[in-house]
């Protein structure tokens, strides 16, 4: 109940955190789609560059945040605002799975079905957009939907380097040492995981053809 | 020089096909003539179905030459040749999001055909292949096998081309429905004299549906007979098909429609 209180105290403050959230989470896996959709065409049909590509993200995905924004706080245009910093960050986290989905998901489409395609002289492009991009779909969802929940997560730790968020609400709850605060970071942030699971969720089952 | 209608449909010419250290088709001639039906017959892995993609460029021959319509397949744009040879395989490799109608109307779709032009032609191949027009908005995991082999043929006819090639397209039937596509195939081919390529391992279809039997084994071509000299052979490689189906295989042979 005390956390309801303070919440409704700092109305203005918990929206304003809410949409930088929001906007850190959205604008970073929109980006990392962008990257991680082509990439993940490519190496589908490129099989060489498929581990050098795979490796690079999945040693991203180990560099813990913190060191993340220490690495990228000196670099010069990205350094001076932090939420370049941190947008840049989250679309690196959220590359992985959006780019092994789409890999995956293109890959597990049957092979027959691909070649009947091609006999029937579709060519590459037309391949891609009206067979293996429909029937991967998907697929390719059920990644960025784990690339939305992992980013929720992950934004509440850009407060480290300014760039706000509802980690603010945390952080600053560690250091006043009042649990009040924390969970009303934490309880909105866990909420927004929650949604973008069930919303991207319900276009994986809206858009994909089974 | 335009070779003109003379020249046969689908000429292979001393083609080699090499897949890394496997020789998989080597030194192989052959003639389709316009109209026939030439059924290649042989175990698996003795290089039918590499014939059949060599054809509409599906491989790339290691040496020799492959003429379609008295041109080489390789001069003509690959997307234009295969628009112009029809193709049905296996377990007929239907695209599963797609309705039976799109399936069907895809090729002239994105030959641009106006949508009225579709529909009829769609509804026509249906009729033909023997389709009810109300499964039409089905879609492929809603049919049984043999109405999906139906769509795979009709799909493969939409854009009226003049070659067929036809990879063991009722081999994964049950006997039944097997024998009830077979006398249809005939009845259409009757009525549409296609230049047909047919792979299969199953003597009996390949007398039935074949106007000649090209016999393949271990990358080769044994020889090529019709469907009468086939059982009465004394080559070695036929005589052993005939004593695998065992008696009674004359009856089978391909005379039309019985």
């Amino acid at each position: 109940m005390n956390v309801v209180r303070f919440l409704m105290g700092n109305r203005t403050q918990l929206l304003d955190l809410t949409l930088e959230h929001l906007w850190m989470v959205g604008l970073s896996t929109a980006f990392a789609m962008l990257i991680g959709i082509p990439l993940g065409i490519v190496i589908a049909h490129r099989p060489r560059f498929n581990k050098p590509v795979l490796a690079s993200a999945n040693i991203i995905q180990t560099i813990p945040s913190l060191a993340l924004f220490g690495i990228l706080l000196p670099v010069p245009w990205l350094g001076a605002r932090s939420d370049r910093i941190a947008i840049l960050a989250l679309t690196l986290y959220a590359l992985l799975p959006i780019i092994r989905n789409t890999y995956t998901g293109i890959r597990e489409v049957d092979p027959a079905v691909v070649e009947a395609g091609r006999g029937m002289g579709l060519t590459e492009f037309q391949l891609l957009f009206q067979v293996e991009l429909p029937l991967a779909l998907g697929v390719i969802l059920s990644g960025v939907r784990v690339a939305a929940v992992i980013s929720v997560g992950v934004a509440t730790i850009e407060t480290e380097v300014g760039a706000g968020g509802l980690g603010e609400f945390i952080f600053r709850g560690i250091s006043m040492v009042d649990n009040r605060v924390i969970l009303a970071g934490a309880i909105p942030a866990a909420i927004m995981a929650l949604l973008a699971d069930v919303g991207v969720g319900w276009l994986e089952k809206r858009l994909s053809w089974r | 020089m335009h070779a003109g209608i003379l020249s046969p449909a689908i000429e292979f010419r001393d083609v080699c096909f090499r897949a890394g250290e496997t020789q998989v088709l080597s030194g192989f001639t052959l003639e389709v003539a316009r109209g026939e039906t030439l059924v290649l017959l042989g175990r698996s892995g003795s290089g039918k179905t590499t014939t059949l993609k060599l054809v509409n460029r599906l491989v790339t021959p290691s040496s020799g030459e492959i003429r379609v319509n008295g041109r080489r397949n390789d001069e003509v744009e690959v997307t234009t040749l295969r628009r112009g040879i029809g193709y049905v395989i296996q377990n007929a490799g239907l695209f599963p999001h797609f309705t039976v109608e799109r399936n069907i109307g895809l090729v002239p779709k994105i030959e641009g055909w106006p949508p009225e032009r579709i529909r009829t032609r769609t509804r026509e191949l249906m009729q033909l292949v023997g389709l009810a027009p109300e499964m039409a908005t089905r879609y492929p995991h809603q049919l049984s096998g043999g109405q999906q082999q139906r769509v795979g043929v009709a799909r493969a006819l939409a854009a009226d081309p003049e070659i067929l090639l036809m990879d063991e397209p009722f081999s994964a039937l049950d006997p039944l429905t097997r024998d009830e596509l077979q006398r249809e195939f005939l009845l259409l081919q009757q009525r549409l004299h296609k230049t047909i390529v047919f792979v299969t391992h199953d003597l009996r279809e390949g007398l039935r549906l074949g106007s000649r039997i090209a016999l393949m084994e271990a990358g080769k071509l044994v020889t090529i007979l019709t469907p009468d000299e086939f059982v009465k052979s004394r080559d070695p490689w036929a005589a052993a098909y005939v004593r695998a189906f065992g008696d009674g295989l004359e009856s089978t042979t391909n005379r039309g429609v019985s």
